[in-house]
């Protein structure tokens, strides 16, 4: 059912510690699914400070109309007090407002709904119309199918559930935008990236993840050696988190990130409910684990009872 | 300081539930409930904060049917000072619990509104944010760590390549994460001590909300099951399966 009218999608560009994010080609292969339905006019909008460089990459994404930039200190840090208003206001002119189902959209997104009187679609995993969109439920136990007839639609996108669109050679226009008025009720203070040579956790074609198995911090060297041999990115249960083996942005699960890579090798690491829904939809799942009737084995392709201190540096080796 | 705290009840976080054969629902009539595991963070860290002398009364709300009353009266066990339960029979989306809640927050002007940043059931984290919108006040969302600083709230939040901290001007809103704290268990005579705190009934009808659903739900069905996998007897098999059947080395 195309129909010959253009609708117009504004797309709340994410800006990573490197610039453009790789989330953002992934919301652009959502609303290429959603170009099936309903003829678009994609307009991507990018806020911060000094952040020319992520416009100029996101005019190379193909086949959008323009890229509306706003690059000014009242943006830098993307705080939703000054952003959300302002969003509010320029989201009106369109029928789709989409961005990724990352903190950063997490985050933002609902307030610019309330501001607006709209109910989102949040971790959407499918597109079946216009107005019809998936979202999983219970830690991913359930799919909610759902159909919206608001007039606009905002939607966060979940990135493993749609592929990325590459981008080309040629630009879109790039339109410098009045930035939002500057508010006084939250302030930045500062922020701690973690240094990794790795692959993003949510982007990479293959991860490694420990749990409470790894048994200690210096053991998970173990695992970042089989994933620098595999080119992975290597993940974490919450237990291990909580033990302290490693840092909380390397957790995968229902509160932490969401994956789906090629491959995912499980180590040590039991598949509590709550880690399978950030994990289930990897293409081949592998488990390591001593207890042969721990959880994760239901949940994997290929299952292997030992003990991963023997295990794992047989698979470097044999690698 | 007054805080506000909201909670949920959620069929219990240690439950495998499924959708129902008809797709009109998940199969949770006879499961077993609980406080919502971020809600009970967000409980905690409201009694820590009274603890420490920096607020006065702590403010429990839930929205629902007459069951909700357990999980407030876990909440009074626990130390919040009274609760609040606006009784309805629908399920609410997150913008229409906002709204019931922004009512509330204009009732009762509180300084911080405590919230879990998603529930286990509908996995939205919406209403904090919806919240804070539109009160206009500041968010701070998946919080780590929390510090009262003078009239503003400072916050630790989790992002997904580190931590970043804000400075909120007080009244703020601020949902929790899993590491934000440990909840305690509630003791016997603080069970029995909970039964004698006050706890307000109000419909939802006399808040004079307009609350119409922006979803529909078509069906709610199992998502795709995974073919059942296959162990393998050495890491030398495992290498080549990877190789020869999955094709993914």
């Amino acid at each position: 059912m195309n129909t010959s009218k253009k609708v117009g999608a504004l797309v709340l560009v994410e800006l990573g510690a490197s610039g453009f994010s790789l989330i953002n080609l992934k919301v652009m292969g959502a609303l290429a699914r959603l170009g099936e339905f309903t003829s678009l006019e994609v307009d991507l909008l990018v806020a911060g400070k000094d952040c020319a460089a992520a416009a100029a990459m996101a005019a190379r994404v193909p086949g959008i109309r323009q890229v509306l930039l706003a690059d000014d200190d009242r943006c830098e840090h993307q705080l939703p007090e000054t952003l959300a208003p302002w969003l509010a206001h320029l989201a009106q002119d369109y029928a789709y407002v989409c961005v990724g189902a990352t903190t950063f959209g997490k985050n933002l997104l609902p307030r610019i709904a309330a501001l607006m009187d709209l109910q989102p679609v949040t971790d959407v995993v499918a597109i079946e119309s216009a107005n019809e969109f998936k979202r999983p439920v219970y830690a991913g136990s359930a799919l909610a199918h759902l159909r919206t007839e608001q007039s606009i639609k905002l939607l966060s996108i979940r990135a493993s559930a749609f592929g990325e669109v590459a981008l080309g050679e040629s630009s879109a226009e790039v339109v410098a935008i009045t930035p939002p008025p500057s508010q006084t009720i939250s302030r930045f203070i500062s922020q701690q990236q973690v240094q990794s040579e790795r692959p993003e956790l949510t982007a990479a074609r293959v991860v490694v993840s420990g749990g409470r198995g790894m048994q200690a911090g210096e053991n998970f060297q173990l695992l970042y050696q089989l994933a620098d041999k595999l080119g992975a990115a290597v993940g974490a249960s919450r237990a291990a988190v909580d033990a302290g083996f490693v840092p909380n942005d390397m957790q995968v699960g229902q509160t932490g990130k969401v994956v789906a890579p090629e491959l995912y090798i499980a180590v040590g690491l039991s598949g509590a409910v709550q880690h399978l829904a950030g994990m289930r939809d990897s293409r081949v799942v592998v488990a390591i684990n001593k207890d042969a009737d721990a959880p994760i084995f239901q949940a994997a392709d290929y299952g292997l009872v030992a003990d991963l201190f023997e295990a794992v540096p047989e698979l470097i080796e044999l690698l | 300081m007054k805080i506000l705290v909201a909670i949920k009840r959620v069929v219990d976080p240690g439950v495998r539930v499924r959708p129902l054969a008809d797709g009109s629902g998940m199969d949770i009539a006879s499961a077993k409930m609980a406080m919502n595991p971020f809600c009970e963070i967000a409980v905690e860290e409201a009694i820590r904060l009274k603890e420490q002398g920096l607020a006065s009364e702590v403010v429990v709300v839930s929205i629902g049917q007459q069951t909700v009353q357990d999980q407030l009266r876990s909440a009074l066990a626990l130390g919040a000072d009274r609760a609040l339960h606006i009784t309805t029979e629908s399920i609410l989306e997150p913008l229409a619990i906002a709204k019931v809640l922004h009512a509330l927050v204009q009732k009762e002007q509180p300084q911080l509104v405590l919230l879990g940043k998603q529930s286990i059931d509908g996995d939205h984290n919406q209403t904090g944010q919806m919240l804070a919108g539109l009160c206009g006040y500041p968010q701070g969302t998946f919080v780590s760590h929390i510090e009262c600083k003078g009239d503003e709230v400072w916050v630790t939040r989790e992002l997904d390549g580190g931590l970043q901290t804000l400075a909120l001007k007080l009244p703020a809103v601020v949902t929790t994460d899993l590491r934000l704290n440990q909840p305690r268990y509630p003791t016997m005579p603080n069970i029995m001590k909970a039964r004698q705190k006050p706890l307000v009934v109000i419909p939802l009808a006399e808040l004079g909300l307009s609350l119409q659903p922006r979803l529909q739900t078509i069906s709610i069905d199992a998502p795709k099951a995974r073919q059942q996998g296959i162990k393998v007897n050495s890491v030398a098999e495992l290498v080549d399966k990877l190789r020869q059947e999955a094709k993914v080395l």
